[in-house]
């Protein structure tokens, strides 16, 4: 499928390399008539009907983090920014999948990163932002910093033809989403088609990745009972600083990489973080885009999970980083 | 009357039972787990593979948890409200167990290993 984005521009204006990318496809809508009613759903509530859509997926800032294993704090937030900034067309809404700030004990400091992170992300072009919170984020205060500065921590709304699910997953300072929310799913996706297409942002997965590094959410399960009968269903989650793709049933699993540092893959066994390179400072760190056509049929979403660099090592490290994995120049 | 007497006779003789049959069986012994941030004491333990087993974990400071998923334990223990499960644990191996309630910037390394031999 044709991606919106102009990728060549992409990498043109930032010297980034494409790490891996995944064509994802959804199950195709059915029928002609069923799309049209879908159509006719989505204009009756909010105005908008299915079109093109283009969206970045951005995770695991955690503003206020310093030290090792990465000595460089907000830099790689502020090139994506700049990064993002530079496309041509503009991504049409920006996701941040939770860890926006590094937790302090200190209320008042914990607050200033707060800060630091908006004005950060106020440097986006794009204007229509949403955000969920990560553990770090919320897990302490119940959320009190979060709700100030973004408002609530689970809400949904339509873009585009899609439907998008913010689902917290860390306020309650144990990995759970709770019975109270998990209504509130239920009677949130009541009202559409089983062929609508759903999009779950999310902080942590919502299935068992691997629960001994805390990767995984207690009730992952009801959430996802509760999206069992929809066809096309997507879920955009951050938590393991690394990009990784699951699919069970209908559902699509996608884990964006950090913009701080980077974990192992989880068949190693020690959770520990990779280690900084200096020659390649933003190494395993990235952004995602999706994009797609939810009036399309069958509708397809192409997924591109990125990393950046910097523009100093746009020469030979830049090109480096643009090959294929084994080859050289 | 004579039906509510057999009744009656025969409520007493199953509570007798039932409180033989508990009063036969031992009581499970007892593992303390202390936490506070961001460890906990002690750090291993040993099981024995068929053996009743109370953990209980008493914090000493914040809420924390202990989840050890391959043996049915998630407990949660606030300072001054310990938390404990009796687990009768059934596969032998080396358990990673972590806390799972976040408790600040060191939480991730906050685990511990239970063994079942």
């Amino acid at each position: 499928m044709k991606n919106e984005f102009d990728r060549r521009a992409f990498m043109r204006i930032s010297a980034m390399s494409i790490g891996a990318g995944a064509l994802l496809q959804f199950s195709p809508l059915a029928g002609t008539a069923r799309a049209n009613a879908m159509a006719r759903l989505f204009h009756k509530q909010n105005g908008e009907g299915p079109g093109a859509f283009s969206i970045v997926q951005l995770s695991d800032t955690h503003v206020g983090f310093q030290g090792p294993p990465d000595p460089l704090g907000t830099k790689a937030f502020e090139r994506a920014v700049d990064v993002i900034n530079g496309l041509d067309p503009q991504p049409d809404l920006i996701l941040f999948t939770g860890d926006l700030t590094h937790d302090s004990e200190d209320p008042a400091e914990h607050a200033k990163r707060f800060k630091t992170f908006r004005s950060i992300s106020e440097r986006l072009r794009v204007k229509k932002r949403m955000h969920v919170p990560g553990e770090h984020d919320a897990a302490l205060d119940g959320g009190v910093l979060f709700r100030e500065n973004f408002g609530e921590t689970h809400y949904s709304f339509d873009h585009r033809g899609a439907h998008f699910v913010a689902l917290d997953n860390v306020s309650m300072g144990k990995p759970i989403v709770g019975d109270e929310q998990i209504a509130w799913l239920k009677k949130d996706l009541a009202r559409f088609p089983k062929t609508a297409p759903i999009v779950v942002f999310t902080h942590r997965p919502l299935f068992d990745l691997k629960p001994e590094w805390e990767w995984f959410t207690s009730d992952g399960d009801a959430v996802m009972n509760v999206l069992a009968p929809y066809d096309n269903v997507t879920v955009l989650y951050g938590h393991i600083h690394r990009e990784n793709h699951h699919t069970a049933g209908h559902a699509q699993h996608h884990a964006a990489r950090s913009l701080i540092f980077a974990f192992p893959d989880p068949s190693t066994a020690e959770k520990k973080p990779l280690p900084f390179n200096p020659q390649q400072p933003f190494k395993n760190l990235g952004i995602r885009t999706v994009s797609g056509n939810t009036a399309a049929r069958p509708f397809v979403a192409g997924i591109d999970d990125v990393e950046i660099s910097i523009r100093e090592l746009s020469g030979t490290e830049g090109i480096q980083q643009m090959l294929k994995q084994g080859e050289s120049l | 009357m004579k039906r509510t007497l057999v009744v009656f006779a025969l409520i007493v003789v199953f509570i007798v039972v039932a409180q033989l049959g508990t009063a036969q069986e031992p009581a499970p012994r007892v593992v303390e787990i202390s936490a506070k941030r961001f460890e906990f004491n002690p750090k291993q333990i040993t099981l024995k593979r068929g053996e009743r087993v109370t953990i209980r974990l008493i914090s000493t400071d914040r809420a924390h948890g202990l989840l050890v998923k391959p043996l049915g334990l998630d407990l949660d223990a606030d300072e001054g409200k310990p938390s404990e499960k009796t687990i009768t644990p059934d596969t032998a191996g080396t358990f990673p167990a972590i806390c799972d309630h976040y408790c600040g910037s060191g939480h991730g390394n906050m685990k511990m290993t239970i063994t079942v031999e």
